[in-house]
């Protein structure tokens, strides 16, 4: 369309002018604009990942010097049968499946109560979102802090209203415990952000919905589960994907927390990565790992993205 | 809005709903207040038990945050009287101050790098945002997508390789490979975010200058890009924000002179374990730039953090 008008008027205009306009061809412009991005993304994001496939089939050791030899697929066969990493994917599930079970509990409750427009909460809402805006790795290691046994505000807290002995438990210290206080710690981040989503969401209904609703005499709870749940299902599910990915890949803050222990209990899978590739050096084996934690990721978020899609039709 | 509005809330229900929102910030806000006490309190104060929300305020965190300090026998420490407060603070324990502390250059790197990525993300970011704008790019919605997967992967499945190949470069610890590595992980991002702000300039503007006798580039610098100014700062925000926040590859990648804040405050130790109120201090004076820029720009970054989720 542009280059038509433009073009029309390039053959009205005075040669000078004309010659002006042409310089540089659209097309030349284009790729002038595009390319230095791309170029980087080549560059730092995608040659990466074709060496790692590469150094995934050898058993180079990134701290010797020792010539590669090729060993076909035997990482790829040691990871998938290897049981400690199993447990590694099941701590990450329970992470995963909690937080984002909580994030989406309460941020959607959020949304809607602040959704009810009183006064100030705008900046209510602002308040809120502070934690997920700031350095999960420097809060994290303060968490660490409050959930020391004897002098921890968290413990405190918790031996206050229950009547517990603050020193008697140990968030992180304990097996059953630690599970749940990185838990705590990334709902505490990230319901912030399912909320924001939630609350676009709720925004994006237009009125004239619950007026018509409310001229059938639709019930408030009849409106809620047949008007809003389902125009926030979209967005609720596109706030799940993306928690979905980022806590798939969580390291920053849990390694802060509790640096995967106590023993493996919360050794997530980028934690164990982390270990096997930058302690242990094992970069060829690591590098099998991480293919094979990208492609899960991949296909597990196409197949849902394919399921948010069919949600998104109705 | 008409108070006989059908859809607006009751005023039972909005202050109903205003006080829980109200308590959940409040109690969300607990331990951020609680870094910004602990700053303010001695190492004593810090580990009392029962946790004490009253204690006189002193400024032996930062000081210690910004010093290393040496012990010294009696003799020297009368012959020396201090001079500044900050000594008389450390004085108490017996100490002297041997030096600044390396927190000052590792906050000042934290700005060189997260200012430089935000600084090229943004240029190249808005370059391509338009290219995807406004021109007929082959295979585009691919080459978007593409650009937006590679935020799918684990920063350290990319940190392996990268760690090799900035080993082979001599980018290892330096400010440029960091700005780089930020750089190409903050500009899928920008791109989407900048193409949604560019999308909604009216081309009509570009065709007038174009009519006028504008180049494509003039167009480009005179006329979309103060219109796409707003839309150009917030995404500003959140490149900084990424990088000012971004741990695992400062972690990896960087040891000494590059090494990012992040990494650096919780290696803050003091005498005899952690000194919390040292910590406490770093944290805020790294945490507090980010909490006043969310509340003073709250409009446009909370429209950029829904807006980014919700084009896709």
């Amino acid at each position: 369309m542009s280059e038509s008008t433009a073009t029309r008027a390039a053959a009205a205009t005075p040669p000078r002018v004309a010659r002006k306009i042409r310089g540089l061809s659209d097309r030349a412009i284009a790729w002038l604009f595009v390319g230095p991005t791309i170029f980087l993304l080549l560059a730092i994001n995608i040659f990466p990942l074709i060496w790692t496939v590469r150094l995934s089939f050898t058993n180079f050791k990134a701290n010797r010097n020792r010539p590669i030899e090729w060993i076909g697929t035997r990482n790829y066969e040691r990871i998938l049968t290897d049981s400690d990493i199993w447990l590694n994917m099941q701590a990450t599930a329970h992470f995963l499946f909690w937080t984002i079970f909580f994030q989406v509990l309460i941020g959607f409750t959020l949304a809607y109560l602040i959704n009810k427009k009183f006064k100030g909460n705008d900046l209510w809402t602002t308040i809120i979102v502070l934690p997920m805006m700031l350095s999960p790795a420097v809060v994290g290691n303060f968490w660490k802090f409050l959930y020391q046994p004897q002098i921890g505000l968290f413990n405190y807290v918790v031996g206050f209203f229950t009547g517990k002995d603050p020193s008697s438990f140990e968030m992180l210290g304990s097996v059953d415990l630690a599970p749940w206080s990185i838990v705590i710690v990334d709902t505490w981040m990230w319901t912030p952000f399912v909320m924001l989503i939630c609350l676009a969401g709720l925004r994006s209904i237009p009125d004239y919905i619950y007026e018509a609703a409310e001229i059938d005499r639709a019930s408030k709870l009849r409106q809620f589960f047949t008007i809003t749940i389902p125009m926030v299902l979209p967005f609720l599910m596109l706030a799940v994907l993306f928690r979905g990915i980022e806590n798939f890949k969580m390291f920053d803050l849990v390694v802060q927390l509790t640096g995967g222990g106590p023993g493996s209990t919360t050794e997530l899978t980028s934690i164990n990565l982390k270990r096997e590739a930058f302690e242990k050096w094992r970069t060829g084996y690591a590098s099998a790992y991480a293919i094979i934690l990208f492609v899960t990721v991949f296909g597990l978020a196409s197949i849902y993205v394919k399921a948010l899609n069919k949600v998104k039709e109705r | 809005m008409s108070s006989f509005s059908v859809t607006d809330p009751s005023p039972r229900s909005k202050w109903f709903a205003g006080t829980l929102v109200i308590l959940y910030a409040l109690i969300t806000m607990v331990p951020l207040a609680w870094i910004m006490l602990t700053g303010f309190k001695s190492p004593s104060d810090a580990i009392s038990y029962p946790p004490k929300v009253v204690f006189e305020p002193t400024l032996e965190g930062y000081v210690n945050l910004f010093t290393t300090r040496t012990r010294q026998t009696d003799e020297y420490l009368q012959a020396n009287p201090p001079k500044t407060w900050y000594e008389e603070i450390v004085r108490e324990y017996d100490m002297v101050i041997a030096g600044p502390s390396k927190f000052g250059e590792r906050f000042l790197n934290s700005v060189i790098i997260g200012f430089g990525s935000t600084f090229l993300s943004i240029v190249l970011g808005t370059l391509a945002a338009y290219a995807f704008s406004r021109f007929k790019i082959p295979l585009a919605d691919d080459l978007l997508f593409f650009i937006l997967s590679t935020r799918m992967m684990p920063p350290i499945a990319v940190a392996i390789p990268i760690f090799l190949m900035y080993r082979q470069l001599g980018l290892s610890d330096t400010h440029l490979g960091m700005i780089l590595l930020y750089t190409a992980v903050n500009i899928s991002l920008a791109v989407w975010l900048l193409k949604g702000f560019i999308d909604e300039i009216p081309r009509e503007y570009e065709e007038a200058a174009l009519i006028d006798g504008y180049t494509r580039f003039q167009a480009f610098y005179k006329v979309v890009l103060p219109q796409a100014a707003t839309g150009i700062a917030s995404t500003a925000i959140f490149c900084l924000i990424f990088a000012w926040n971004e741990y695992a590859f400062a972690v990896l990648l960087t040891s000494g002179t590059a090494q990012t804040a992040p990494p650096f405050i919780p290696t803050i130790i003091g005498v005899g374990g952690l000194d919390w109120p040292a910590v406490a201090a770093g944290a805020t004076i790294f945490l507090l730039p980010v909490m006043i820029f969310t509340i003073l720009l709250r409009k446009h970054l909370l429209r950029g953090i829904t807006f980014g989720a919700v084009r896709k």
